[in-house]
């Protein structure tokens, strides 16, 4: 059996409204997941990351959201083929989500011990009070006193419930944990500590991790492998010193040249220019090319495929990348 | 040169049901005319207070802010109507902080249309002068906020700043909200009107890197009170207040090669209601001993233009 858990072939999603017309969130997206690897999916706001994470787990928002192509394979089963209930085995049980904002992801009129017991009682077969046992254990695990047990979401500050969120979401040991924002919406000590500990309990539980997020400097800490996705799709793919030390993409340059750095003493930042495309009115041709400052006249017609520029998994969605520089 | 702005010892406490909450606590600092002092520090630790304060949009409790030498907190209401020509704010939220219902135009005008004198061509002028300083395009001046990104509504929360010419302008996590590459343009935007125009700010944020690329001098706050301040390069290359060690080694870095020890803080920020005596760090700091818990450290010199906060610092 190979160790490839969640595999994504071909994957397009679209929202249909009446007022914006058809809106291509995501296009023709691939991306392989091993065991215990962690790959991070790196992206602006509206680049349609959180459109593929929802679309792996079937939440995608009906009815104006459309799966309109492409499969979901969690170890070479069809997640798009299963019925409804048994997808709802799967979720929360071998394949569990983090959400962006942990003010938000909670019921608030329910004790976060029980919210996390429930979990575990709908998944697994046992007694409501061993539940309570196990979600009094899980609390401990990411650091909350298992005397808060009985306490509300109010009650606790935006670090402690991204750790219940994240309780919850390893409750049942996980096989792949989606992890949409974890850290976004915490300050940076507080994002030291949750980042630490997931990286403890993901040793400890052996759980692969697909990271979702905008901040490059997290993905150097905790990814093995980067996706970097624009406009809805990817346009570069490898492993983190691929991404970090051989970098190709303009898109991808563009974004650590936006970063201020903090050992360096340059004074004026090199920002990609313009803004990303409307989803609802993609360019033809590359959708980085109007922001590109290697576009060229072929770059607006047509467009380039991922192309591998080196042997170990190393692709580029870019002419010029591939052209120049030499592909393989 | 006298310095343009001088705080000092500025307190601001909220009253709440368990009693005081001390917001502000014994601020002290100057800032000279054109240069930049960045306010970094964790949600509620009382930067975005300090900067309402500091314009005199909150009444303190104590202490005073000097501008020019004089002190906003004493002058009448007149005489605060002229100050605020010239000492202005951008806010966090480009999304909550414009009118919904007031157009492009409207928004930068108001400012001007309240304080009086322009003749209506003129205003049309200055507000198209000002788009074009913060790089909106003109077809976006009979826009609503809803129909812009992010990045342009900030650029009319910056351009509504600058309509009144300032000389001081507060900028409260003015990127914070931002995608990175949008960032890094409104980040160059306020360095390059910075310098055409020679204003002063106080940038506050919670992003260690951002506030290195634009400040003079940085100054580090920890429940209300301020715990280290020093010039940007110093501060960065010689931390020395355990609390701004811990802070700058949990900023990721994006660059895979750079291995350093990080420093994981136990617990989370304690309360700012009637706060014990001692150090407000003590409990999350690794260094505490008991006479950190008893006695409330002085701010010291411990080099040129570098205070500090804690016992445990050698000068």
């Amino acid at each position: 059996m190979s160790d490839t858990i969640l595999s994504i072939k071909d994957l397009s999603i679209q929202y249909v409204s009446r007022e914006i017309g058809t809106c291509r969130a995501v296009n023709n997206v691939s991306l392989d997941i091993q065991k215990g690897e962690n790959l991070g999916l790196v992206g602006e706001t509206g680049a349609g990351k959180t459109t593929i994470a929802l679309g792996i787990l079937r939440l995608t928002p009906k009815p104006q959201g459309r799966v309109t192509s492409g499969t979901v394979e969690f170890w070479g089963e069809d997640l798009y083929k299963k019925s409804e209930a048994e997808m709802r085995k799967i979720r929360g049980e071998k394949i569990s989500m983090i959400f962006q904002d942990p003010m938000t992801a909670l019921n608030p009129i329910d004790p976060v011990g029980d919210q996390i017991s429930e979990m575990i009682w709908l998944h697994e077969k046992i007694t409501k009070k061993e539940a309570a046992a196990k979600a009094a254990n899980m609390l401990e695990m990411v650091g909350i006193p298992a005397a808060r047990y009985k306490e509300y979401p109010h009650q606790f500050s935006g670090g402690m419930k991204q750790r219940v969120v994240i309780a919850m979401a390893l409750a049942c040991s996980p096989e792949l944990l989606i992890a949409d924002e974890p850290t976004t919406a915490l300050d940076v000590t507080i994002q030291a500590q949750v980042l630490d500990m997931m990286n403890g309990l993901k040793k400890e539980l052996g759980t692969s991790l697909l990271l979702i997020t905008h901040d490059l400097g997290v993905v150097a800490e905790m990814c093995d492998k980067v996706a970097i996705i624009y406009a809805g799709e990817i346009v570069e793919v490898g492993t983190t010193r691929h991404i970090f030390k051989d970098t190709r993409h303009p898109y991808t340059k563009g974004l650590f040249g936006s970063l201020p750095d903090m050992n360096s003493h340059s004074k004026r930042l090199k920002p990609i220019h313009g803004l990303m495309p409307d989803p609802a009115n993609l360019p033809q041709g590359c959708k980085f090319a109007p922001r590109c400052e290697f576009c060229t006249e072929r770059c607006t017609k047509q467009e380039q495929e991922l192309t591998a520029v080196s042997p170990d998994g190393h692709l580029v969605r870019c002419w010029r990348a591939v052209e120049e520089e030499g592909g393989v | 040169m006298a310095p343009l702005l001088e705080v000092k010892n500025l307190q601001k406490y909220f009253k709440v049901p368990a009693g005081f909450l001390h917001a502000v606590d014994g601020v002290s600092f100057q800032i000279e005319e054109g240069q930049t002092l960045g306010v970094v520090g964790e949600s509620g630790c009382g930067k975005s207070t300090l900067g309402r304060v500091v314009l005199h949009l909150l009444d303190n409790t104590g202490g005073q802010i000097l501008y020019k030498g004089e002190d906003i907190t004493k002058v009448d209401h007149h005489k605060l109507s002229q100050l605020r020509r010239e000492m202005q704010i951008i806010f966090q939220d480009p999304f909550s902080s414009l009118n919904p219902r007031m157009t492009v135009y409207q928004t930068i005008a108001e400012p001007m249309q309240i304080m009086g004198g322009y003749r209506k061509e003129d205003l049309q002028n200055r507000v198209m002068a000002l788009m074009d300083t913060v790089g909106l395009a003109r077809r976006f001046v009979n826009t609503y906020p809803h129909e812009l990104d992010g990045g342009r509504r900030q650029r009319i929360g910056i351009a509504r700043a600058l309509a009144l010419n300032p000389r001081f302008i507060v900028c409260d996590e003015p990127v914070s909200a931002l995608d990175v590459s949008i960032q890094a343009q409104v980040l160059n935007l306020m360095l390059d009107i910075q310098e055409q125009m020679g204003l002063t700010y106080i940038f506050i944020t919670h992003d260690l890197s951002v506030v290195k690329y634009i400040s003079n001098h940085i100054m580090v706050m920890y429940l209300g009170q301020m715990v280290e301040m020093a010039p940007s390069d110093e501060l960065f290359a010689r931390p020395l207040h355990p609390y701004t060690q811990a802070l700058l080694s949990a900023v990721p870095v994006p660059d895979i090669d750079h291995k350093k020890e990080r420093i994981i803080l136990k617990g989370e920020l304690t309360s700012p209601i009637n706060p014990k005596p001692g150090c407000r760090f003590a409990a999350r700091c690794q260094y505490a001993t008991e006479e950190c818990f008893k006695q409330e450290p002085e701010l010291r010199q411990v080099g040129e233009n570098h205070t500090v906060k804690c016992h445990k610092v050698q000068a």
